[in-house]
């Protein structure tokens, strides 16, 4: 599918979706967290996405936010396209697992957890995976400060 | 009869406990530390304890210029270290917009090749060694050896050889680098099948290998995996046919994708061993043909991306390496990642462990090619 194509049929699923194809190669999609679990459900099951392989899975802190960026291509159908979701704040940072959907998730989900502290609602595991036990913060959060650690120039 | 059944008949009872594997472990290949609950010699649940070599790279290139961060991805999979180069120059130089001359792409695909060359044979030794045939560290080292010759004369490095800069390569190849890569392919072409005497028609070998941690065609995509790994499992995933890069792109080279639908580690197995021939093949299709061209295009003295989100992949030794870089126009990233293949290809280990034997979970992290400072970054 093209992308412009692929944008209207993710436009009859979901209304007031935000497309954007600027300064980068992905048609890109930033979606409400409310309907971030259904709409990658979607692009999985549907026949004209199947967006099977989620390639890339990055945590970014947006300043008042946090967000997560999926990269997914369909092994079968050679097509790729981005989403992007939002959290509501920096404090009590919460999103959808997608590790239901795509298992690689899982340990991404919790790389993201552990250096940005973002909670994934429903992952079945969400220990620290990097961090030792007893890190205090989220050091790939902008406003992480370790005076020891780090040479800020 | 089955092991469940021998309980049941003997009376015996047997309760799970945990051990570690590593992270001081001559199988790891490094500081990975799994947490295994097993039950008996049968492994219940694997689970992955990272960061011990994690040194905070992604927030290290917040920090640092784009040149600056070409070198640091030497240190993630250093075995791969010309690709991860390759990727983050591919990433700015599509940034900024620059055409690097054919000359370029062509030595860097060679030198791409030949890192995966060196990085295969150095994986066929030590996952003979892992697997109790020690003959095959010293064959697989002797001919790597030539390799980082190779390269020692050309950028005068072995393994972290930061070969490459925004725009092209730091210096053109050493006048004896066509004469001795096509010595070294003669070469290896006598010993390759060596390997094969050695190893893969050893009868114990074949017995460790078969069978033995099977991912599945579904598996291997819902898990994300890509490389020798995915092509063990029947997905097409080779990056050089589905983004062709570099030489790639403008030249028509032609080469085969190995691809095997058994999804056990002797499928990943034969998939490095046709990967290496493979490459010898796109090296000699390129090797006499290395056009005249600039060895650098010029870049501004501190180069600066255009506000934008940027995406990378190259094909390294373990798969799909992806560079994303999130740009606000300033002379850093405002947010740099790294899709490193082993950490993706970690996560299938252990769907493919349960219910198996500890002597197993060896032969399928050997044959997973994992290197741990790729996987913790």
């Amino acid at each position: 599918m093209t992308n412009q194509q692929l944008q209207d049929l993710i436009n009859t699923w979901f209304e007031n979706l935000d497309f954007t194809e600027e300064a980068t190669e992905f048609l890109t999609v930033t979606v409400p967290k409310e309907n971030l679990h259904e709409l990658a459900k979607k692009l999985k099951s549907d026949k004209q996405t199947q967006f099977d392989y989620l390639f890339c899975e990055t945590g970014i802190d947006w300043g008042k936010t946090l967000g997560v960026i999926y990269h997914l291509r369909s092994t079968s159908l050679k097509h790729e396209m981005v989403v992007k979701v939002e959290t509501d704040d920096r404090e009590n940072a919460s999103i959808d697992t997608v590790c239901d959907i795509w298992r690689t998730a899982e340990l991404h989900e919790r790389e993201i957890h552990d250096l940005f502290g973002i909670e994934f609602n429903n992952h079945p595991n969400m220990e620290v995976l990097i961090l030792p036990p007893d890190w205090d913060g989220y050091p790939l959060r902008k406003d992480y400060v370790d005076e020891v650690n780090m040479i800020i120039r | 009869m089955d092991y469940e059944a021998q309980i049941q008949k003997n009376q015996f009872r047997t309760e799970e406990y945990k051990i570690n594997l590593g992270p001081q472990h001559p199988a790891t290949h490094g500081v990975l530390r799994l947490n295994l609950t097993i039950d008996g010699e049968i492994i219940k649940r694997v689970e992955p304890d990272l960061g011990y070599i994690h040194r905070g790279i992604e927030k290290m290139c917040e920090y640092d210029s784009y040149p600056q961060i070409i070198h640091l991805t030497d240190r993630m999979d250093y075995l791969s270290s010309h690709n991860n180069n390759e990727a983050v120059a591919l990433a700015i130089e599509k940034a900024l917009e620059i055409e690097v001359s054919g000359r370029v792409k062509y030595i860097r695909t060679i030198v791409g090749e030949l890192t995966r060359l060196a990085s295969h044979q150095l994986w066929w030794g030590v996952m003979g060694m892992d697997l109790g045939a020690l003959t095959t560290y010293f064959y697989g080292f002797r001919d790597r050896e030539l390799i980082n010759d190779i390269f020692e004369e050309t950028c005068g490095a072995r393994l972290t050889m930061n070969y490459t800069v925004p725009g092209g390569i730091r210096y053109d190849i050493h006048k004896n680098f066509v004469k001795r890569v096509k010595d070294f392919i003669t070469h290896f072409k006598t010993k390759l099948p060596e390997y094969d005497q050695l190893l893969t028609g050893n009868i114990i070998f074949e017995k460790r290998m078969k069978s033995v941690g099977i991912l599945s065609k579904e598996d291997a995509i819902s898990y994300g995996v890509s490389g020798p790994v995915a092509r063990g499992s029947g997905v097409v995933s080779d990056i050089r046919k589905i983004k062709p890069y570099s030489a790639f792109a403008i030249q028509d080279i032609d080469f085969k994708e190995p691809l095997y639908t058994e999804g056990d580690a002797w499928a990943r197995y034969k998939v490095r061993i046709d990967e290496m021939w493979e490459s010898m093949k796109i090296i000699e299709q390129l090797i006499d043909n290395i056009p005249e061209g600039n060895i650098k295009e010029p870049t501004k003295a501190v180069i600066k991306l255009p506000k934008g989100e940027y995406y990378q992949r190259v094909e390294t030794a373990r798969g799909e390496l992806g560079v994303y870089i999130n740009s606000t126009g300033g002379k850093s990233p405002y947010r740099m990642k790294f899709r490193s293949p082993g950490f993706s290809n970690l996560s299938a280990l252990e769907h493919m462990a349960v219910g198996s034997k500890i002597g197993d979970l060896v032969a399928m992290m050997a044959t997973l090619d994992l290197v741990v400072p790729d996987i913790d970054r």
